[in-house]
C-alpha cells in the first residue's frame, strides 16, 4: 500500500441486528462517491457483506478495514470469537454451522466464504480456535469508470 | 428479445401490492428467485426482480448490495416493519403478491418477451 492509500474503518456489533451490514453499506457508498467500476464496488460490497455478517452471526462482532489504494482495495475482518477449527472446510460450499434461528433469517447457506472467494482476487483466512479469525480480501483496481 | 420494462409496469401487470416504491423507472431486466442470502448474494444480479419469501430487515441490505431492480415478496408475505423501514431509507422498491415464486416467475419471465 502506498502513501494515497486511504483507511475507513468499521465496529461490527455482535449483539444489534438492525446494525448488521452497516459497515458493508458505508464502504459502498464511498466506493461509488470515489467512482470505481459497479463490478468492483459490487464486488468488494457483498463480499465484505458476507465476512461482517459472519463475523456478526459466528463469532460476535468484530472489526472491519478496507484500506483503498493506487492499484487495490484491500478489506480486512477480525474478530476475537470462537474460531474455525477446519478452515478447509469452512470454505466449501454448503458447509455451515448456523442454528435454525439463523438460517430462518436466511443466512446458513454455507455461501459466504465461497462467495468471498469467488468475488475477491486473493482471500486469506487465518484462524485459531479460541482465539479468532482474521479474515484478508484483496481486490484489483484494474480501470476506473 | 427482452421489451424494456419499468418496475412500475411490471407492477400494473402482474397486479402487485407497492409496499415501497421509491424508484418506480427503474429497468426490470430479468429475475431471480431464493431465499437464502448468499445465495441471492452470489447470484442475483443488476436490475433483476427478485421474487422472495424472505421478509426481514437484510432483505433490503441484500437488494442494496445486488442492485436488483426490485424486491417481490410472494406468497402473500408482508415486509417486517424494520424491512419497510429500511426500504424507504435506502430506496428499494419493495412489492408482494399472494401467488407464488413460481407462479411470479412465469408471469414474470411472459411480461419480459412482451
Ligand atoms: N468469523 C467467523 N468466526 C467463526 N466461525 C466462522 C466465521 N466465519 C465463518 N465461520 C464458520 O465457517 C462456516 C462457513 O461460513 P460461510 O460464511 O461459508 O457460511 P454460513 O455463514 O454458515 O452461511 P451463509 O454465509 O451462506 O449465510 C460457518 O458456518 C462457521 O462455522
Ligand atoms: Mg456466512
Amino acid at each position: 500500500m502506498d502513501e494515497k492509500t486511504h483507511t475507513f474503518r468499521y465496529t461490527v456489533h455482535g449483539e444489534d441486528f438492525l446494525s448488521a451490514g452497516e459497515a458493508s453499506m458505508h464502504a459502498k457508498r464511498t466506493l461509488k462517491e470515489l467512482g470505481y467500476s459497479s463490478d468492483l464496488i459490487r464486488r468488494v460490497s457483498v463480499a465484505m457483506y458476507e465476512g461482517e455478517i459472519n463475523m456478526f452471526i459466528h463469532a460476535g462482532g468484530g472489526e472491519a478495514k478496507m484500506e483503498v489504494g493506487e492499484n487495490e482495495i484491500t478489506v480486512t475482518l477480525i474478530d476475537w470469537g470462537a474460531g474455525i477449527p477446519d478452515v478447509d472446510m469452512a470454505m466449501r460450499e454448503g458447509y455451515s454451522t448456523a442454528t435454525a434461528d439463523i438460517r430462518s433469517l436466511g443466512f446458513g447457506a454455507g455461501m459466504g466464504l465461497p462467495n468471498m472467494k469467488r468475488f475477491a482476487d486473493e482471500l486469506t483466512v487465518s484462524s485459531t480456535v479460541g482465539v479468532g479469525t482474521k479474515v484478508v480480501m484483496r481486490f484489483a483496481i484494474r480501470n476506473k469508470e | 428479445m427482452m421489451g424494456k420494462m419499468t418496475v412500475r409496469e411490471l407492477g400494473d401487470k402482474l397486479n402487485l401490492t407497492a409496499f415501497c416504491l421509491p424508484n418506480p423507472d427503474a429497468e426490470v431486466t430479468g429475475g431471480y428467485v431464493g431465499d437464502l442470502l448468499s445465495w441471492v448474494m452470489g447470484r442475483a444480479g443488476e436490475g433483476q426482480a427478485w421474487i422472495t419469501i424472505m421478509s426481514n430487515r437484510n432483505v433490503a441490505a441484500v437488494a442494496q448490495l445486488t442492485e436488483v431492480a426490485c424486491v417481490i415478496l410472494a406468497e402473500g408475505v408482508q415486509p417486517d416493519s424494520d424491512l419497510l423501514t429500511a426500504a424507504e431509507a435506502h430506496g428499494i422498491n419493495l412489492l408482494g403478491s399472494a401467488r407464488d415464486s413460481f407462479t411470479l416467475a412465469v408471469e414474470l419471465g411472459k411480461r419480459n418477451k412482451e
